[in-house]
């Protein structure tokens, strides 16, 4: 179909059919303000922010979800248009508290923001407000209500790209909450922790839950022996908490900074991912071998075991029982680090940083407690971890580079690329290839698996078995992967990440967090690979040395106490 | 078929049912048994016949002898005299207000001989339960018309040519409606009829529903077939229990006879019938919230484009008509456009059925030519302003709609001129207020049922309508401020043009109207802090007239915060810093002596 001709502001404009009339404005560099608005994901014209004039048209119109038609005429900077945008940024404002000096989200808030673009001075229109509590009841997400704009975007990413249908409007009216059905505590509802929700809230009324006041705490206790480990993940996010480009690799500053903060010992989880490959990699060639449960599907991403707990407990068998890198840190942190630094295991903290809420859920399972011990005490995110820098005066980006700690420190290009989409698959092939083979892999990148596409597909040949594998990020794109095995598809190998592309585009990771943000930390995260000297988990020597030393052989009998655990079915409801 | 020599029709409509019609016809089979007439006189339960004032009513054919108050003790008076002895019993027939006149005949009655009864054809005539009693009145005659003597184009062409317009409110024209859905491509299409009538003091749908079940029934089927769809929904509001029973009844009595389901009349077009519930959202008569709520979903409004004739139920091209314009679709096609659009004013063809509620003396239903005046419709047909007040407005449009003073009364009804009253047609309710009436209190009433009906999604709808009724609340308790106008103006204008549905552009319309019309009334309470209608109780002063005060101190007694004071027998007084205003001694006077100003 041919191209559509509109004018906007007296500007003759060329669209694509389909296009709406938001997409042409920009297309134009006609900046229109939007609130709602979140491009693929939520489209239903709430706010009424985005209001313009088109000719013939009875009443403004929202410019999100009006579509283009040949020869409209549109106006976006008229007095009607200024004066309606600004008494509806004004009305859904005299709902809002007006904390913002204490709000967490404070100069990284969409409403503040527009209420200084769209020259907010005075609130005429003061009234009733929300009065709905704050719920703390989930390990992992702080939901404030009275913060809550409705915008319905954490709406819109829970039903439509996670399908986990959590949270949604409740009420009606002016008592409209975003809630989880019949105002149940979010803790104790299907909701999987992924924190998509908190990605995309522009205010304050969906938030991480913020751990940093224990970790100051024991960071000052003298007795502690306090460890950290960092996601892969965060190394390509956390220089956005400082301005610095979305995907600039900050490993070195990461431990510098983690260091200066009062870390006894800065560790990576790299490392782990480097294990988990070993352990993982074992068991889908034993499956394979002895006719085990076939797809074999990751385990590393706790919003995606929580979510096939509730939504397909009949495919739990399918699970790699490995634990996640993270909980695989705590166990040996607590259990061989200790034993070789000669701490008493009671005294030492292990402090995770991650890209993701989830991590909080998977740190507090009971079952997580194999050392002994709670393997992971406690769990911050990205966009915690930039909170307590700022707090300490850390200028993170003057800051020299360090290297980790030895051992647990110690890591592959294979565990940077866990962060990602992808990357699990592709660690686990580059490492099965040479283990089934003998043979030296002649090039490390598969790019079948790499990239945003919602599900991947590769097929792989080792002596001659051809090893079936796919790749899912987001739950949406897990369920459908999880149907096409229900199908009947002859998989051998599944890799699912919660969080639309993978960890970098984690629930913890700094805001925004959109399509070009992702793309931007993927290609660090590969550029990161890149710049390591090994990049296959087989030949990292300290897991080398960890199995010779301490657990003898991957799927032996330490590794089973430590390295695996089980899941537990949920109900849907 | 059994032959009777006298039929006697109880009305059975839900304004009937409430003042006991039940007990009426109970007591009245009984005698008639008693005396073994049983074999001579039939009766039937109808629905609503449209008096609801006078109800229980009754009607003995076929002379159209017309009853009205009854009480289950006057039915042995009815059997012996008139049934038995052909005596009609005056002392129970109606005398119109103002008049000693007894009158006999429902037809010589002005409410009823001024009515033109197209969508209420068989509404109050036939027992809506028997669908032969629906054939026997050229029922199911136009769908056979449509499948054997006309094309689907024919019947969309008539529908247009007729004028036939929405009768849901908005007015727009049904047959090109069934155009574009017949038009659009995809499949399969659907026909969808909204019951959700939901206005206050509307119930026009529901009289159709439970008097006449089969009307809309057939005008779905030939719908279906007019735009090429098999499947219709009925989408019906929960509070209409007995509407559900008797679409029930009349689908599977429809499927029985073979009027619905498969090849019917073996003309190999099939078209079936399912009803939906709703679950008491008002917003679900907005049809693209209702169309959600029938896909399972909540019921939200979302933005249009797409239309639903494009992309309706479950994505598919789908008709969404109102109970009264399918009611109207099969006398359209036996009679034909030109009889139907020689009826009306210019823009607005046929008839339309009102709601007459409030300050009227015969509250009820009444179908009368586009193009009739309100005076007619309010004070011929409906007898004008009961207790001999003087009319003050009517609300036409319900929550969407607006008032009308006295100085348009001539106004003949028509969408237009209503629009350009500054309301609207809506589904046809009429709310009439006298004197008595606070406008102010009004649009407060009409603001406080829309923002509680909000679905609240977009944000000039959820907050704008509640910071509305605040100001409102403001006002009528006295705490107006200057500026409340302007606030007002700006929220309407605001949420008018800028809400996401029609719920929330009309929203501010009750507002807008009040001022346009009354705007002094709004000005008083602020200013002078005073309700010129003396309605609003926060704004009142109560005081004890000297002269007429006999100090009986019943009004002491009876005052719950001591502010009644005085000595017996001697005039008393009242204590304003004490008073709450709630006017319990204003009740208790038997001698008028407390007013209030």
């Amino acid at each position: 179909m041919s191209s559509i001709n509109l004018t906007i502001d007296n500007m003759q404009v060329q669209v694509e059919p389909g296009t709406t009339v938001l997409q042409a404005a920009r297309q134009a560099g006609i900046k229109i303000p939007t609130l709602c608005y979140l491009e693929e994901i939520n489209e239903i014209g709430a706010c009424r922010i985005c209001l313009v004039e088109v000719q013939g048209a009875r009443t403004l119109q929202a410019s999100c979800v009006t579509p283009v038609s040949e020869g409209m005429v549109v106006r976006t900077n008229t007095t009607q248009v200024r004066q309606v945008r600004k008494m509806n940024l004004e009305l859904i404002m005299s709902n809002h508290p007006q904390e913002c000096l204490t709000c967490p989200r404070s100069t990284n808030c969409e409403l503040q923001q527009l209420a200084s673009e769209l020259g907010i001075t005075e609130i005429k229109f003061a009234g009733e407000m929300s009065s709905y509590e704050p719920d703390y009841s989930s390990a992992s997400l702080v939901r404030d209500p009275r913060k809550c704009i409705l915008c319905r975007r954490c709406t819109s990413v829970c039903e439509n790209v996670q399908k986990v249908n959590a949270i949604g409007p409740q009420e009606r009216g002016f008592n409209t909450i975003v809630a989880p059905a019949f105002l149940e505590p979010l803790g104790e509802v299907s909701c999987v922790n992924c924190g998509q929700c908190a990605l995309v809230c522009p205010t304050a009324a969906i938030h991480e839950k913020d751990q940093t006041a224990e970790v100051w705490k024991v960071l000052a206790d003298p007795k502690k022996h306090v460890v950290v480990q960092t996601a892969p993940a965060v190394r390509v996010s956390i220089g956005e908490m400082f301005g610095l480009q979305p995907g600039s690799v900050e490993t070195g500053r990461l431990v510098a900074a983690l260091r200066k903060l009062g870390f006894d010992r800065v560790f990576d989880t790299d490392f782990t991912a480097d294990l988990t490959i070993m352990e993982e990699g074992n068991e889908l060639l034993q499956r394979i071998k002895e006719g085990g449960k076939l797809p074999l599907v990751t385990s590393c991403s706790p919003g995606w075991i929580k979510y096939i707990e509730h939504f397909y407990p009949e495919m739990l068998p399918h699970l790699s029982t490995c634990k996640s890198p993270q909980q695989m840190f705590g166990a040996l942190a607590k259990s061989y680090y200790v034993e070789q630094a000669g701490i008493d295991a009671a005294d030492i903290f292990v402090v995770s940083i991650m890209p993701c809420t989830a991590k909080k859920f998977e740190a507090g399972r009971h079952e997580m407690a194999d050392s002994g011990h709670q393997d992971v005490d406690v769990v911050l995110t990205t966009r915690e971890l930039g909170k307590m820098l700022r707090e300490a005066g850390i200028e993170f980006s003057a800051l020299a580079e360090e290297e980790y700690d030895a051992p647990l420190g110690m890591s592959t290009g294979a565990g940077v690329i866990f962060g990602s989409t992808g990357g699990v698959m592709e660690a686990a092939l580059r490492t099965a290839y040479e283990l089934v083979t003998g043979e030296t892999l002649p090039a490390l990148d598969f790019h079948a698996v790499r990239g945003l596409e919602g599900v991947k597909e590769a097929s792989v040949n080792l002596n001659g078995t051809t090893l079936n594998a796919v790749v899912a990020h987001g739950l949406g794109n897990a369920m459908d992967v999880l149907e096409r095995v229900k199908a009947g598809h002859q998989y051998h190998f599944i890799e699912i990440m919660c969080c639309p592309g993978g960890c970098i585009g984690g629930g913890g990771q700094p805001i925004p967090t959109n399509r070009e943000v992702r793309e931007k930390r993927m290609a660090g995260i590969y550029n990161a690979d890149q710049g390591m000297v090994i990049r296959k988990s087989h030949e990292n020597p300290a897991v080398q040395a960890l199995y010779k030393d301490f657990l003898g052989e991957p799927l032996g009998h330490k590794s089973h106490q430590l390295l695996h655990t089980h899941y537990m079915p949920r109900n849907r409801h | 078929m059994e032959m009777y020599r006298s039929h006697v029709l109880v009305c059975a409509g839900a304004g009937c049912i409430s003042s006991d019609c039940k007990s009426v016809q109970q007591a009245l089979l009984a005698n008639i048994n008693d005396l073994r007439l049983d074999n001579e006189v039939k009766v039937v339960e109808t629905g609503c016949m449209g008096p609801c004032d006078l109800g229980p009513v009754v009607m003995v054919f076929p002379d159209g002898v017309f009853y009205r108050k009854l009480k289950p003790e006057d039915t042995r008076e009815i059997v012996n005299e008139h049934l038995l002895k052909g005596k009609v019993v005056t002392r129970l027939l109606h005398s119109p207000v103002g008049s000693s006149e007894k009158v006999v005949s429902f037809n010589e009655l002005e409410f009823f001989k001024r009515q033109t009864r197209i969508a209420l054809r068989n509404t109050g005539v036939i027992n809506p339960e028997s669908v032969e009693e629906y054939i026997a009145r050229d029922g199911y005659r136009a769908l056979g018309k449509a499948l054997s003597q006309m094309t689907p184009e024919e019947v969309v062409i008539t529908i247009k040519e007729s004028g036939l317009r929405g009768r849901g409110g908005a007015g727009f024209p049904t047959g090109l409606k069934w155009q574009f859905t017949a038009a659009a491509p995809g499949s399969p299409k659907y026909v969808v009829c909204n019951a959700d009538e939901g206005d206050p003091g509307a119930f026009m749908d529901r009289s159709i529903l439970e008097g006449d079940p089969h009307s809309v029934l057939e005008a779905m089927a030939i719908c279906g077939y007019a735009i090429g769809a098999n499947k219709g929904y009925i989408y019906v509001r929960a509070e209409y229990p007995l509407a559900v029973e008797r679409l029930e009844l009349a689908i599977s009595k429809g499927r029985e006879y073979g009027l619905l389901g498969e090849n019917i009349f073996g003309t190999g077009f099939s078209f079936d019938v399912e009803i939906r519930v709703g679950a008491g959202a008002f917003v679900c008569g907005e049809e693209t919230a209702l169309l959600a709520s029938i896909e399972g979903q909540r019921g939200e409004p979302r933005p249009k484009p797409p239309f639903p004739a494009q992309e309706g139920l479950w994505g598919k091209p789908t008709v969404i008509n109102n109970v009264e314009t399918l009611a109207n679709i099969a006398q359209i096609v036996l009679n034909g456009a030109p009889w139907y659009a020689s009826m009306g004013t210019e823009k607005s063809k046929g008839t339309k059925v009102f709601a007459l509620a409030g300050k009227v003396n015969n509250t009820g239903l009444v179908e009368v030519p586009m193009g009739t005046t309100l005076r007619e419709i309010i004070f011929d047909i409906g007898g004008g302003i009961n207790g001999g007040k003087k009319f003050k407005a009517v609300q036409t449009g319900g929550p969407s709609g607006g008032c009308i003073p006295e100085a348009y009364l001539d106004t003949p009804v028509d969408y237009d001129s209503l629009n350009e009253l500054g309301t609207i047609m809506g589904s046809g309710g009429m709310i009439i207020v006298d004197e008595d009436t606070c406008m102010v209190d009004l649009a407060k009433f009409f603001l406080d049922f829309v923002q509680d009906e909000s679905c609240g999604k977009c944000a000039p709808c959820r907050i704008g309508t509640k910071r509305m009724l605040e100001i409102l609340e403001r006002i009528t308790s006295g705490q107006g401020q200057e500026g409340d106008i302007e606030l007002l103006e700006e929220l309407s204008y605001g949420i008018k043009n800028s809400a996401l549905c029609g719920l929330g552009q009309t929203a501010p319309n009750p507002v807008l109207s009040t001022l346009r019309y009354f705007r002094h009334e709004y000005e008083a309470h602020i200013r002078d802090h005073k309700c010129p209608a003396a309605a609003c109780p926060e704004l009142l002063t109560y005081y004890i007239d000297p002269r007429a005060c006999k100090g009986c101190g019943v009004c002491s007694k009876a005052c719950p915060s001591d502010a009644v004071i005085g000595e017996k027998k001697k005039p008393h007084t009242i204590d304003l810093n004490k008073c709450i205003k709630c006017g319990t001694c204003k009740q208790k006077c038997k001698f008028d002596a407390v007013i209030t100003v």
